[in-house]
């Protein structure tokens, strides 16, 4: 073999092969994306079918039903079915909308050109999406934390801290252009979020503390300065524990007219995604946060400041939860109050999770999670089913998904490892 | 009478590998079975196999003749089998006794650990194997030669009848070397039967009744130590002929790249682990620095490659003061490193072969454009150093970790070596590879001197230092006892300075 040694920096310009895969890239194409994606939609599918059996076991109706299994099995079964029936059909109505409605609010539109009940159509559709909105910042937070292989429990606090600053600089500030009054309003956010990412970081990196110890300090610390905050400086001038009305110059805007919400946030979002993908796997930066996340000894060794990197890593998962807080104030609540986050920012780490800590599986998730949240108020009100079994629902999705040993022998399926190894980082 | 152990048309594919293909074995009652062969040849594999990792795709395994099936290690415990992995797997902070009963514990009323019994027992084992060992001593106080002999105390106590010894011989000093086939005698006259797997073609000679060679998953042949020679050995592991020794012309040394003077370097434990070293390596000549492990190499490689830090004394490369230095600047100067442990510092080992290429050159262009990576170069550059390096793989996407150790090693090398270097600083180079990775790199590392290139070999194989070092320095708790010109180096000599004793050496040397 040749030990040809004067290549070094200038290799010779090689013929482009543009269908070759990125070296970071799944290198599997399509089987690649089917065989990431099946563990997931099948731990879907079996939470939904355990869903089913809870939703059924917890109404009396169906209980007395089976009671008399004996004298009348076929009423058992039919009142079994109805149930389940009436609830995930009222559930996916509520997430995505009814399709006949739609279709004739359709209709409807083309012969008068009325477009209120398309918009009343369609309401639950864009309902389900702007609930899923903060979920994908956040998630994208959380996995861009696990990537560089830090735990940000801390997302919740980044986004409460988000939603204060760019709720302030959202009313305090009067008289400017949408076109700077949201941008500004949108980095006050992502910066009040970044440096309390931040601050976990450089005391990992200078003095090793743990950063899931310390992101859960600043959690507290974030909700009591919200408290104080809201009682005291930004109250309102009634002395409500809310802030003002943020200005109109600084909405994220509607899409669409009530009752549909759906707001530019919800782009933002996707672009965010994007963004991410990009950074993390087409740009030097992340490929030094890639890589101090699987082995910061290696990382050192090539050169890698893994302590500026783990700073870096919090400060920019931070600013996307505090991106999160802001969306939900200039896109949704227009102002904040105490409650104003429904515990996102702990979500976001199962969606993470659930997403591989890919920015598009992130994306998957959170939509998951925006329909099954979206539709289960409609079917607490037309099947009776509470909406906590939503929140069951939930729950087994992230168990089937962080222990896919469960899924793959319910299903027969043969263990990859290689591939598990790969996906299954994050969590080391 | 059929044999203890028979292996029949063992075969394992895993993607796009066919590991094992259809290997026949047989070992008998009493019997040491050497088995050799590169890395990635299936040895491991087949081993796994036996030990009920991993379960084959196709084949019979039969013992005593009868044929047996072997799902998990606890099948093949319960069958007898026993294996001494080469990495110890062993916890620091118990004891001997404490990690002898693990999983197997005796117990009083069904709770109570019955630490007595099982020490009683160990104590049995090893005067019955002279394998001597404290049975109180924590793990972790324990040379790496005695934390071997708990290993095979573990199996023992599982009361194994075929030991199955991975690289044994890998980890050890020449002198816990002797130790141990002293031990594999005693076990073997005790009716116990052996496979050993190893590298080291002398001890294979030295030691085994029968050898076996895999090559490409496949039985390559098998022969007995009286009609095999190193050199037949190795040309049937890799399939053709093997130079055992280095072409190497008289060095040219120029002028200092690297200037080390009076350094001194603390451990992890802030103990002094390296004295008041001074060296210096010129351009176009090897330094070796041989010792035994853990006599402060580590933290002198470390503290040159400002990975650690130096509390005093001074480092410079071609005159320039780089003292404490961040990792990348010393790099950039013109240092390439090859680490000691390259899974744990040398490769990103869920990385795509691609990225580890190019690992620490990233960021700078080609490979860079702002903070755009350019992956089409970094893939077109990957393709062309596998095949200029000659790493055996499938494809540069897949990640590092399925690479067998000697194409890792030359991942690290191949990188290492495509930057425009002036130093190079190479720590155990070749550990635990085949001999045909280890031609190859020793080859590559003269081949760099002959270009000017300064060399800074650390390795605690006297074999390695003598073929390739100009000159050899011999590190003892951490210091420099002597440096001396190979020609003047003597394996006894070195021997003795590698143990401490200088003035014996002087004369031995002399």
């Amino acid at each position: 073999m040749s030990q040809e040694d004067k290549t070094t920096q200038q290799p010779a310009p090689q013929a482009k092969a543009p269908e070759k895969p990125s070296p970071a890239g799944k290198s599997a194409g399509l089987k690649g994306v089917l065989s990431a994606a099946l563990i997931p939609t099948l731990s879907v599918f079996t939470a939904l079918v355990i869903g089913a059996i809870i939703i059924s076991a917890s109404s009396p109706d169906v209980l007395a039903a089976w009671r008399n299994f004996f004298q009348d099995p076929l009423n058992a079964l039919s009142v079994t079915w109805k149930l389940v029936h009436d609830a995930y059909l009222a559930l996916f109505q509520g997430a995505f909308g009814n399709p006949s409605q739609i279709a004739a609010a359709f209709t409807q539109w083309r012969e008068t050109g009325d477009t209120r009940p398309l918009l009343e159509a369609w309401r639950y559709f864009s309902e389900s999406l702007v609930i899923a909105t903060p979920y994908i910042f956040a998630g994208l937070a959380v996995a861009l934390g696990f990537r560089g292989n830090m735990f940000n429990i801390g997302a919740e606090g980044q986004l409460f801290v988000g939603g204060l600053a760019s709720a302030y600089v959202g009313y305090a500030i009067k008289g400017l252009p949408a076109y700077i009054h949201l941008p500004l309003a949108l980095l006050a956010g992502i910066l009040a979020g970044a440096i309390w990412g931040a601050i976990p970081g450089l005391l990992k990196a200078r003095t090793g503390a743990h950063e899931v110890i310390n992101t859960i300090m600043m959690n507290y610390i974030s909700y009591r300065l919200t408290d104080y905050l809201l009682t005291g400086p930004m109250a309102r001038p009634d002395k409500l524990p809310i802030t003002p009305e943020i200005q109109p110059s600084a909405y994220l805007p509607s899409l669409f007219e009530r009752p549909m919400r759906l707001h530019w946030g919800f782009f933002l979002a996707l672009a965010m995604a994007a963004f991410l993908y990009w950074f993390l796997f087409k740009t030097t930066r992340g490929m030094e946060i890639r890589m101090v996340g699987l082995n910061p000894n290696a990382a050192r060794t090539a050169g890698v400041r893994i302590s500026f990197i783990m700073v870096l890593t919090m400060a920019l998962s931070g600013g996307l939860a505090g991106l999160a807080g802001a969306n939900q104030i200039l896109g949704v609540d227009h102002r904040l109050a105490r409650a104003f986050s429904s515990g996102y920012g702990f979500d976001s780490i199962a969606l993470a999770l659930l997403g591989k800590s890919h920015p598009v599986g992130v994306v998957l998730a959170s939509l998951l999670f925006g329909f099954l949240r979206g539709g289960a108020a409609r079917m607490q009100s037309v099947a009776g089913v509470p909406v906590e079994i939503i929140r069951i629902i939930q729950g087994m999705v992230i168990v089937f998904v962080a222990a896919p040993a469960i899924i793959r022998s319910l299903y027969r399926l043969k263990a990859v490892r290689e591939e598990e190894a790969v996906l299954q980082r994050g969590w080391s | 009478m059929p044999p203890l152990l028979e292996l029949r048309g063992i075969t394992k594919r895993f993607p796009g590998v066919l590991a094992n293909d259809h290997i026949d074995l047989t070992l008998n009652q009493g019997e040491i079975l050497a088995l050799l062969g590169e890395n990635g040849a299936g040895k491991t594999t087949l081993m796994n196999i036996l030990y009920g990792l991993y379960t084959p795709d196709e084949g019979d395994i039969l013992i005593n003749g009868e044929k047996v099936e072997i799902h998990s290690p606890d099948d093949a415990i319960e069958l007898g089998i026993g294996m001494v992995h080469q990495h110890f797997m062993l916890i620091p902070v118990f004891t001997v006794t404490e990690n002898v009963m693990l999983g197997v514990e005796s117990t009083k009323g069904g709770i109570f650990l019955d630490r007595k019994a099982a020490r009683e027992r160990i104590v049995e084992i090893s005067s019955q194997h002279s394998l001597q060992v404290d049975p109180d001593a924590r793990v972790e106080d324990l040379p790496v030669g005695v934390q071997q002999r708990v290993e095979i105390i573990k199996v023992l106590y599982r009361q194994a009848n075929i030991l199955i010894l991975d690289e044994p011989t890998a980890v050890l000093t020449p002198q816990e070397v002797v130790e141990l086939i002293k031990v594999i005698r005693s076990l073997v006259a005790q009716g116990k039967s052996i496979i050993f797997i190893s590298h080291k073609l002398n001890e294979v000679l030295e030691l085994a009744d029968r050898i076996m060679v895999l090559r490409d998953g496949r039985v390559a042949g098998a022969t007995t130590p009286d009609q095999a020679t190193e050199a037949s050995l190795a040309s049937m592991m890799v399939g053709r002929e093997v130079i055992l020794t280095v072409d190497k012309p008289p060095a040219q040394p120029g002028e200092v790249v690297l200037d080390v003077q009076n350094l001194k370097v603390l451990d992890d434990r802030k103990l002094v682990a390296v004295k008041d070293v001074s060296f210096q390596v010129r351009a176009g000549e090897v330094l070796g620095v041989a010792g035994v492990q853990g006599n402060g190499q580590t933290e002198l490689v470390e503290a040159l490659t400002g990975l650690r830090h130096v509390e005093s004394g001074k480092v410079s490369i071609l005159d320039r003061d780089l003292t404490n230095a961040m990792p990348r600047v010393i790099l950039e100067a013109g240092t390439a490193h090859v680490p000691e442990d390259r899974q744990l510092d040398g490769l990103v080992l869920p990385f795509s072969i691609a990225e580890n290429m190019v690992l620490n050159t990233y960021y700078q262009p080609p490979f860079a454009k702002g903070v755009r990576l350019q992956h089409e170069l970094i893939t077109s550059t990957a393709e062309q150093r596998v095949e200029q390096f000659d790493v055996r793989t499938p494809s540069i996407f897949i990640p590092a970790s399925s690479l067998s150790g000697g194409n890792q090693q030359k991942v690290i090398v191949a990188r290492e070596f495509s930057r425009p270097i002036k130093l190079l600083i190479a720590s155990q180079p070749t550990r635990g590879l085949d001999v045909g990775s280890i031609e190859y790199i020793h080859n590559l590392i003269i081949q760099k001197r002959n270009e000017g290139c300064a060399a800074l070999l650390v390795s605690p194989e006297l074999d390695e230092i003598m073929t390739l070092s100009d000159r050899i320095a011999v590190m003892y708790s951490g210091k420099i006892l002597a440096i001396l010109p190979a020609e003047e180096a003597t394996l006894e000599g070195l021997g003795l300075l590698m143990a401490g004793i200088q003035e014996g050496a002087t004369q031995a040397a002399s």
